[in-house]
């Protein structure tokens, strides 16, 4: 028998509870990551559509159509509380949650049915999935065609509807060329116009050839504007050419016009292979295409946008100045009460509740700082804010505040780990000290600062409480950059990923189709700051490659 | 006190008379550095007691003496590296050619580029070779390559090194090995023309062979160099020094040539410490 004293003696038990400890580390955070994957990437698999023939509680007959999206057993007295019948002796009833799609129609695109009442199942090969524009998925079968209110004769019904969706999409897509790009530029050169006017009212100009010269201006770019609409008139009209005849469950036959119809899959159709590439389609699509129908719907290619380029600037602003912080409290600062006392002040900043950054910087950048820029550069555009609103800037700005104590942190602890002698090495060849700093221990101190900017990173991209107050919101008409000078607008709002899941998880008017979604972005966020910790990683992987040798 | 150099704190930038007198290996006349009642406290302990010493010209001087008799602090005096602990204070003077190094208006970055320093264990940058040779110049702002070559192949070649890393020079210095390293460090400092070299136990990391060479090249650069060394051997002492200079508790005991310190010492002590019995 082994000896229990030795046995502890040995150091093996402690082996295990180290091990154990790590081992609950990974599964969890694998488990989480499964979880998400799994819930948010399965939104894009093509789910084969159901025909159910379903007996209703007042004994009807009725034809349900949709797709499982979960099953769970319930018991029959919760059933029997919320009023539904169930035949005696059961306890247990499994119950199914069927998207119908639909929603135009019948008022709902889920609902709950029972598994013994459903009397007949099959999967015909004929389903049609439709993505609309509005009003969420459709489900039926393809009837028929009309080109300008006539029905097409056509021995391939299937390419031939596919065929006006390619010709709707196209269409679409110069719809969208035109209002944003070139009617986009003309409004804003208007808007520029109506400023250059504001400023010379300001100014007290009284030129009167000035004013006349905006206004020749002005009249012609809204001749050109009218041309523009003349073009998307004639767009929206041909979009309105094809429509498209769907059956829907039960019989009824209903005309969807083509143009609000982005893509049409048959589930039940498609091989193995199919379903992969439908997959990945519609997964690309999620990462580049706008949100439509209150985010509920569509991709999430703002969000993805905002988040990276927030978080690019709140690098930028960053870095320089926690490393310089960092660079005086370390070498320069005569060590004493007061750096110890500012050490304490900043590492207690680390643990402010990020809210209260929100509010400052709402409170200091936005109405003070930001109030001021308005008044003193941007007059003309008053009453309406300019830099006085939430905004990139403001936003990357607070999270810089945030993340500053780490990179702070790091940078004093990259300094530390520079042993003396490379210190006095360099001192000793004449070099000053700003030399030394500036040659030799900031470039071997580098990959200490990396690490503080990975955190920073880290934490700065999942950050959603402050940016509420700061500039993010639920729907931004534009993004930050664009092809109008300056390019760059830092004083635009933005999208963000994690408000979007906080808005698409809590704001949402359809929860049982938001859901996914929810995951979904959850796994955007992840892989969005897993992509740039990669980054970061790289860089300092590479610096100490450089640096080596120096643990010695 | 001969002063034979009138401008003291201008490297690398000797007069012509003295590029003649160095070439011709003729010996300029006057201590090289002259230390006068010098007192050294850390806080309220006092490391150094009255120190008065003159170290002449392209000589080596050894310092030896047991651990914590401050003799790596003096030597640290000469290039003010002392400068680095807040809690060091200094009274007395330290004359280098005319001058009062310790002096407040003395630019120290200056002093240092005259008087070289070498450390206990090679603290070789992590740059290429030809970088820790070059970096003294690039410091001074020299950026032209072909002076930067010139400088770093002579340097090289002076610390007989050259030969082992001429096809190497851009690979990191961190790859060469300890003895290596340690001549490199030596290249690193002659390659800005101090005046002065300053080795703190230079040989204390290395091993037999590598501590040979390094003596070896000590022996060739006392031709052009004035030279200090701080050593725990004193069979190096007595190999590499002209002049020894034995410290004990802050005190200099004695202070004489290499000879006459090793076979006939003045003082007890210093008869003591070098035959062993303590130390």
């Amino acid at each position: 028998m082994i000896n229990l004293k030795e046995w502890t003696r040995s150091g093996e038990p402690w082996v295990w509870v180290t091990a154990a400890a790590v081992s609950a580390c990974v599964l969890l955070v694998t488990g989480l990551l499964a979880l998400i994957v799994l819930r948010g990437i399965g939104h894009f698999w093509p789910v084969e559509v159901q025909e159910f023939v379903y007996l209703e509680p007042d004994g009807q007959r009725t034809t349900i159509v949709g797709q499982i999206r979960t099953r769970e057993e319930v018991s029959a007295q919760r059933l029997a509380e919320s009023g539904v019948t169930v035949e005696e002796g059961v306890e247990k009833v499994e119950r199914i949650l069927v998207k119908t799609g639909n929603r135009d129609l019948s008022g709902m695109d889920f609902r709950w049915i029972l598994e013994p009442r459903i009397l007949q199942q099959k999967a015909p090969y004929s389903m049609v999935v439709l993505e609309r524009q509005e009003w969420g998925a459709f489900m039926g079968q393809l009837l028929g065609l009309k080109q300008d209110g006539q029905l097409v004769e056509s021995t391939d019904v299937w390419a031939g509807f596919q065929a006006m969706i390619d010709r709707a999409d196209g269409l679409r897509d110069e719809i969208k060329d035109l209002e944003q790009k070139e009617i986009g530029h003309l409004n804003y050169q208007i808007e520029e116009l109506r400023l250059d006017e504001r400023r010379l009212q300001l100014r007290g100009v009284d030129d009167p050839a000035r004013f006349e010269r905006i206004e020749t201006e002005r009249q012609k770019l809204k001749e050109s504007y009218l041309v523009l609409e003349q073009k998307l008139m004639a767009l929206n009209e041909a979009m309105g050419r094809d429509s498209v005849i769907m059956q829907v469950a039960g019989g009824t036959e209903v005309e969807l016009p083509v143009g609000t119809v982005l893509d049409a899959w048959k589930p039940n159709a498609m091989g193995p292979f199919e379903r992969v590439g439908h997959f990945f389609h519609k997964f690309w699509s999620f990462l580049t295409d706008d949100p439509r129908e209150a985010n509920t719907e569509g991709g999430i290619y703002p969000a993805i946008f905002g988040t990276v380029m927030m978080v690019l600037l709140m690098t930028v602003v960053v870095t320089p100045f926690g490393v310089i912080a960092g660079v005086y409290l370390k070498e320069y600062a005569r060590q004493g009460l007061m750096t110890r006392f500012i050490r304490i002040a900043v590492n207690n900043l680390a643990g402010v509740p990020s809210i209260v950054y929100g509010v400052f910087g709402l409170g200091f950048f936005i109405y003070t700082l930001g109030g001021s820029i308005d008044q003193l550069f941007f007059e003309a555009a008053l009453p309406s804010p300019t830099f006085g609103t939430g905004g990139l800037f403001w936003a990357s700005l607070t999270l810089a505040l945030l993340t500053l104590p780490v990179v702070i942190v790091s940078t004093e602890e990259g300094l530390a780990r520079i042993p003396r002698s490379i210190r006095e090495g360099s001192l000793a060849l004449g070099a000053t000290q700003w030399e030394t700093l500036w040659r030799t221990i900031i470039p071997m101190a580098s990959p200490g600062i990396m690490t503080g900017l990975i955190l920073a990173v880290a934490r700065a991209a999942g950050e959603v409480a402050p940016l509420m107050l700061v500039g993010v919101v639920k729907l931004a008409p534009s993004l930050p950059l664009d092809g109008n000078p300056p390019f760059l607008h830092l004083e635009r709002k933005f999208m963000h990923l994690g408000f979007h899941i906080y808005d698409v998880g809590f704001q949402s008017p359809n929860i049982e189709a938001a859901r996914p979604l929810v995951y979904a972005t959850a796994f955007l966020l992840v892989m969005v700051i897993l992509l740039l910790n990669i980054v970061a990683i790289h860089v300092r992987n590479g610096l100490r490659e450089k640096y080596k040798g120096l643990e010695t | 006190m001969i002063q034979s150099q009138q401008l003291p704190l201008e490297p690398a930038k000797e007069s012509a008379k003295e590029t003649t007198a160095r070439k011709a290996g003729k010996k300029p006349k006057g201590p090289a550095v002259s230390v006068e009642n010098l007192d050294l406290f850390y806080d309220n302990v006092q490391a150094l007691k009255g120190i008065n010493l003159e170290i002449d010209q392209r000589q080596v001087t050894a310092f030896i003496g047991p651990s914590g008799c401050g003799k790596s602090t003096l030597l640290r005096c000469f290039n003010r590296m002392n400068d680095l602990i807040d809690s060091c204070t200094m009274t007395g003077r330290i004359m280098m050619s005319g001058t009062n190094i310790l002096g407040r208006e003395i630019d120290v970055a200056e002093l240092r580029r005259q008087v070289g320093m070498v450390f206990q264990k090679p603290n070789p940058f992590p740059k290429s070779i030809y970088e820790n040779v070059a970096y003294g110049l690039r410091i001074q702002g020299m950026n032209k390559r072909r002076v930067l070559d010139e400088t770093v192949e002579w340097a090289l070649k002076a610390s007989a090194l050259w030969d082992e890393v001429k096809d190497r020079l851009n690979e990191s210095a961190l790859g060469l090995s300890g003895g290596q390293q340690q001549r490199l460090v030596i290249a690193r400092a002659i390659a800005v023309q101090p005046k002065v070299i300053l080795l703190d136990e230079p040989c204390s990391a290395l091993d037999p062979i590598s501590t040979l060479k390094v003596e070896e090249l000590i022996n060739g650069l006392k031709e052009q160099y004035t030279i200090i060394i701080v050593t725990h051997n004193m069979q190096q002492a007595a190999r590499v020094s002209d002049k020894t200079a034995f410290m004990y508790l802050g005190e200099l005991i004695e202070f004489g040539d290499t000879d006459q310190i090793f076979t006939n010492p003045r003082e007890k002590s210093t008869e003591d410490y070098i035959t062993g019995r303590y130390g």
